[in-house]
């Protein structure tokens, strides 16, 4: 019977790894606690910057913190939940080797963001400051449209 | 080949949050999402930011484990166990689902009072509306602040990245409706392997691992 499902399973070409069936859920649920863990700890990070108005290095901080938890998550998501961790190499490079262009994606993209709000900073006229309608036009209901 | 299709969906689903996140960080002002997604079903106007949200990143976790669970029954060929994992798994995007039509609608039909063009006006969130923007000081309607519009791109980036969210979750768990019929007939005793549960639970997990960027990226900075 063992045998036999082996060989089923080998015989499918996308397999490149065929693993032993797990002999327990036990490591499913640790993996869930985990997750569960972290977002917790997201919120609790989100929910900081929101009670205690937090401002320059330590709000960048705190969202570097919740970057990093989001990286952790998607870790253990893709190397067990999607059991790439159990893969042989080739496969894992094949994948992952790929994301690395994301490193220079989200620089470069982000620091021209940033060119951009120094050049609109620079050069337009402040779009917030508008000027408040007459007290009356505010509280006549026909003024309200 | 559902990884290689994969590494080309995580591109797209990068491209997307990497324009917005470009457009957010140009942008002088932009809206606290504590102060944005804050409402929860039947809590009326209760200020609890984060609290819906939290409970759909939940669902989705728990769906996930549950599409791993039929995977595991699969490797057991168990397939009752398999059954009964999957439907669980398709109650869980259900209720993703309508979490986030709840949400959209009450995005887009809360309305909040706006100065525009020196008139106040009652506006919601839409993909070319947003009603977020920096208060307007001193100046009250109907005991609420009111704004001046806040950046465009807000609703538009929102509705268009958690939508195509949406569609893959929706496409999922129509995956997981075929896995369920063909496990009951018998398909993959037949074939002599649960393989295409395993694909269908990388594509499922794939929707989960997005989420957890879009739950960064919109709701937490």
């Amino acid at each position: 019977m063992e045998h036999e499902h082996q060989q089923a399973i080998a015989s499918s070409p996308e397999i490149t790894f065929a693993h032993e069936p797990a002999p327990n859920t036990k490591r499913i649920w640790k993996t869930f606690w985990i997750l569960l863990v972290l977002t917790i700890a997201e919120l609790a990070l989100g929910l900081s910057h929101y009670i205690f108005h937090m401002e320059g290095w330590l709000l960048l901080f705190v969202k570097g913190g919740m970057i990093i938890l989001s990286l952790c998550k998607a870790v253990y998501i893709v190397s067990i939940f999607m059991h790439l961790g159990d893969e042989i190499r080739n496969m894992k490079l094949t994948i992952l080797v790929p994301l690395l262009l994301f490193i220079w994606f989200v620089t470069a993209f982000l620091w021209d963001g940033v060119a951009w709000k120094n050049l609109r900073n620079k050069f337009d006229r402040p779009s917030t400051e508008q000027v408040a309608p007459a007290a009356h036009d505010a509280q006549k209901p026909g003024g309200l449209d | 080949m559902m990884w290689l299709f994969l590494l080309s969906d995580t591109f797209t689903f990068g491209a997307l949050l990497i324009s917005y996140g470009t457009i957010r960080v140009s942008q002088p002002y932009w809206p606290d999402p504590n102060h944005v997604y804050n409402a929860f079903p039947l809590m009326g106007h209760a200020d609890l930011p984060l609290a819906f949200v939290s409970l759909m990143t939940f669902i989705l976790i728990m769906s996930s484990v549950t599409m791993v669970l039929a995977v595991h029954e699969g490797h057991k060929r168990n397939r009752a166990g398999v059954e009964k994992w999957l439907l669980w798994t398709i109650l869980g995007g259900f209720m993703f689902l309508g979490c986030q039509a709840w949400e959209w609608t009450h995005l887009i039909t809360g309305s909040h009072p706006v100065l525009i063009d020196g008139v106040v006006k009652e506006i919601g969130t839409t993909i070319s509306m947003n009603p977020f923007g920096p208060a307007v000081p001193g100046l009250m309607h109907d005991g609420h602040q009111v704004t001046v519009p806040g950046p465009i791109g807000f609703g538009s980036f929102f509705f268009g990245i958690t939508g195509f969210h949406g569609f893959h979750v929706f496409s999922g768990v129509m995956l997981n409706i075929l896995m369920y019929f063909w496990t009951r007939g018998g398909r993959f005793d037949r074939l002599g392997h649960y393989e295409m549960i395993e694909k269908v639970g990388l594509y499922w997990h794939f929707v989960d691992l997005v989420w957890v960027f879009v739950f960064l990226c919109f709701y937490l900075i």
